[in-house]
């Protein structure tokens, strides 16, 4: 058991602290994509590598060899000093890990410099209203017509696609074959002719989603990643990715000293939040939760960093465990300020904006996004205890 | 840096998983639990391996190795379902003569297995109605209920204020009467004392602190072994058991309840882990950490036991399977030295939340 990182990272973490110290006013008030300040940002965090940190300087990255320690170092400095990180987005967080494993050198040059500088947004085409947890029997089309692939269908719950210049995309090319084989990865501009964007308001009041119709729309032979049906070893490599990001327990814990304050001021008949032994009790099964959640943590990264130590199915769970627990810890900061905690909107009485009860809502979509709980446990019963898979019914007459 | 157990922890964990599942089997455990036999033969088995020693000082007359060691122990003991003074003799007596720097002359005869220190804490964490226990003169009068280990040759015994005093098992004006709990793997009695004579060892709640969160500890990492295998005997069930022509272990009710119970006890691994380092390495959280580990598998190892029992369906609530013995260790565990409602408080208090 040793948690320190060596004296060559308290070097390296003093360097960060150094440079958020001379530099933390320039980190942008507010995120959003396309946000100038926050694209400046970016391109000073490039430069000094605290972003695009392990991506080739070929490719507008600062060039790091990966350090899983450096970066986890930054990220704890950042987030102690309450600081942007960076960009974010589905095109930094998933297309270019992607396309820097199984992108042509082309598409390298052309897209991950403008991506990782925020000058080019992305959107992810993946689920369709017939394809949610079944995401492998999705059945927009692309037909190949010359050198063009022809589009047609329709996506759901595509996050920034009124935001996004390109969409990375999921499409049926062989509808003949196993519909795990039969899916390829498109990339292509959303000011193609064809695409209609609507907005999906969800019950945040915001519209976080959109859904999106593909007509016709044409795109050059040549924008796939990976070949013709193997879309779905590419779409698979980075959902992995988004999920144990979905629910990091840094940010848990942040939010839970937020719940603690919250506690220390807000009163009930003049008494304290935090000296009701009820609420103090329901606090402190949280706090034991997200303590678990951490020390899980720590057993990843060692795994990552040591080889040859297994840390069993301790990232399955993430994903599961750490959504239920956000929506867990938001929903006590809501039932800690009781008729508050409902305000919302414009309400004058809103406390933190009105995070609380919005973060509410918004992890119950979590738990449902990016693999629901429910296929999270089918995926640790049978990948992490070798538990049989459900059999298949008898397939419906007139399907 | 490095979060997970050492190739010499590995060592040490194979070498007593393999004493006791050839050793110490459930058969084995049932005639203990019924007085057939006592946990003399496995303690005598763990002494050969050195096990209480452990946590006692080289200059003690013991091993002198870590908390994440003794985490690893408790872990198997749990397990297996191991009846053993382990957690009084080598986990809380040498935690608490340690911090206090007195009789530490007893502990070379504990490393041996010669002696045998029982605990008798209940007073000094939540005095119950039907105890009480009062000093006068360097005399205890009254009672510990549920002082563990029914057969030690001392017991550790500490007041309402958090004093500790050691009593020979022999004292004139001590009775000692054993109570049966759910859990049959675990020996505890009730100590009357009538002017027992008694040594101060402490007068300082720090100490006892010391000594106690040592404690939780050790139940934590019993409660991980305890569910883990409860766990794994469910899943190896319902792979085997079939109903309506297929494995149960195929439907999805059975495939989430098995999910979940994964879900709650694989971060306890870690919790525990951390938590043993936090004894010896982070004083500064150890309180905290101790208390809201014991909580956490306190709740994590009650919702194992049950939805393990229930995987078993029928078979699961008969004594045939034994799958019980599994379930009141868990259930005991969670009650000892703290409730998970106690140790929430305290955790709170050691943040300065709670008064």
């Amino acid at each position: 058991m040793d948690l320190s990182f060596g004296a060559e990272y308290d070097e390296f973490r003093t360097e960060v602290q150094q440079f958020i110290a001379a530099s933390s006013d320039k980190s942008p008030k507010q995120g959003g994509m396309g946000n100038a300040e926050a694209i400046a940002w970016q391109k000073i965090l490039i430069e000094e590598g605290y972003a695009a940190r392990t991506i080739p300087e070929q490719y507008g990255g600062y060039g790091a060899a990966p350090d899983i320690i450096k970066s986890r170092i930054i990220s704890e400095e950042f987030s102690k000093a309450q600081i942007s990180t960076g960009l974010g987005g589905q095109g930094i967080s998933m297309l270019t890990p992607v396309l820097l494993e199984m992108g042509t050198e082309e598409q390298k040059q052309q897209f991950i410099k403008p991506t990782i500088h925020g000058e080019m947004i992305w959107c992810q085409g993946y689920s369709e209203p017939g394809a949610g947890s079944d995401l492998a029997s999705l059945t927009t089309r692309a037909e190949l017509d010359g050198d063009e692939w022809v589009i047609n269908g329709q996506k759901i719950w595509t996050s920034t696609a009124h935001l996004a210049d390109w969409i990375f995309c999921l499409v049926r090319t062989e509808p003949e074959a196993p519909k795990h084989q039969g899916i390829s990865f498109l990339l292509f501009s959303m000011d193609t002719p064809g695409i209609e964007i609507r907005p999906l308001v969800d019950m945040t009041g915001d519209a976080n989603f959109n859904e999106v119709f593909f007509t016709d729309v044409r795109v050059p032979k040549n924008q796939i990643v990976g070949q013709r049906g193997q879309g779905w070893q590419v779409a698979n490599a980075i959902l992995g990715h988004e999920r144990g990001s979905l629910a990091p327990p840094d940010a848990a814990q942040s939010r839970l000293n937020g719940v603690i304050k919250l506690m220390n001021t807000e009163s009930v008949n003049g008494e304290r939040v935090i000296d009701n032994p009820v609420f103090r009790d329901r606090l402190m099964k949280i706090q034991g939760r997200v303590l678990a959640m951490k020390c899980n943590d720590m057993r990843l990264l060692s795994a990552r960093i040591n080889k040859g130590q297994d840390a069993k199915l301790a990232g399955m769970v993430v994903k599961l465990l750490g959504t239920e627990l956000r929506h867990e810890l938001e929903a006590l900061a809501v039932d800690v300020m009781g008729e508050i905690g409902i305000a919302y909107g414009d309400n004058p009485h809103l406390r933190g904006s009105g995070s609380w009860q919005y973060q509410y809502m918004f992890y119950l979509g979590l738990i449902i996004g990016g693999g629901t709980s429910q296929i999270q446990k089918n995926i640790i019963s049978e990948r992490g205890l070798g538990m049989p898979r459900e059999p298949k019914p008898a397939i419906k007459a007139n399907a | 840096m490095e979060f997970g157990l050492s190739s010499e922890q590995i060592l040490l964990q194979d070498s007593v998983n393999r004493f006791l599942s050839e050793q110490v089997p459930l058969d084995v455990v049932r005639k203990i639990a019924t007085g057939e036999s006592s946990d003399a033969q496995p303690w005598s088995g763990l002494t050969d391996l050195g096990i209480p020693g452990l946590m006692i000082s080289e200059a003690n007359g013991g091993l002198g190795l870590s908390s994440v060691d003794a985490a690893v122990v408790s872990e198997l003991l749990g397990h297996h379902v191991t009846p053993s003074p382990f957690i009084s003799s080598a986990i809380i007596a040498p935690a608490l003569l340690q911090a206090a720097s007195r009789r530490e002359d007893l502990l070379g005869s504990v490393a041996t297995g010669e002696t045998r220190i029982g605990i008798a804490f209940a007073e000094g964490i939540g005095a119950r109605n039907d105890a009480g226990l009062a000093v006068e003169g360097g005399k205890l009068s009254g009672k510990s209920l549920f002082a563990l280990d029914a057969d030690a040759d001392y017991y550790l015994v500490s007041t309402g204020a958090q004093a500790t005093y050691l009593v020979d098992a022999s004292a004139n004006g001590l009775a000692r009467t054993n109570l049966t709990t759910v859990d049959l793997t675990r020996s505890t009695c009730e100590l009357t004392y009538d002017k027992t004579e008694a040594e101060l060892i402490s007068d300082d709640p720090d100490v006892f602190r010391v000594a106690h969160d040592a404690g939780l500890v050790s139940l934590s990492a019993d409660t991980l072994g305890t569910s883990q295998c409860a766990l794994d005997q469910a899943v190896t069930y319902a792979g085997q058991r079939e109903q309506f022509n297929r494995v149960i272990a195929s439907f999805q009710a059975v495939k989430h309840m098995c999910a979940e119970m994964v879900a709650g006890l694989e971060p306890c691994r870690s919790m525990v882990w951390y938590a043993a380092h936090t004894l010896d390495e982070i004083p500064e959280e150890s309180t905290m950490m101790a208390s809201h580990t014991k909580a956490h598998l306190s709740e994590v190892g009650q919702f194992v036991t049950r939805t393990s029992t229930e995987v078993y369906g029928g078979m699961g609530f008969t004594d045939l399977v034994g799958l019980h013995y599994w379930f009141k260790r868990a259930g005991f565990n969670r009650q000892l030295l703290g409730s998970p409602e106690l140790l929430r408080e305290r955790a709170a208090r050691a943040q300065g939340l709670a008064a």
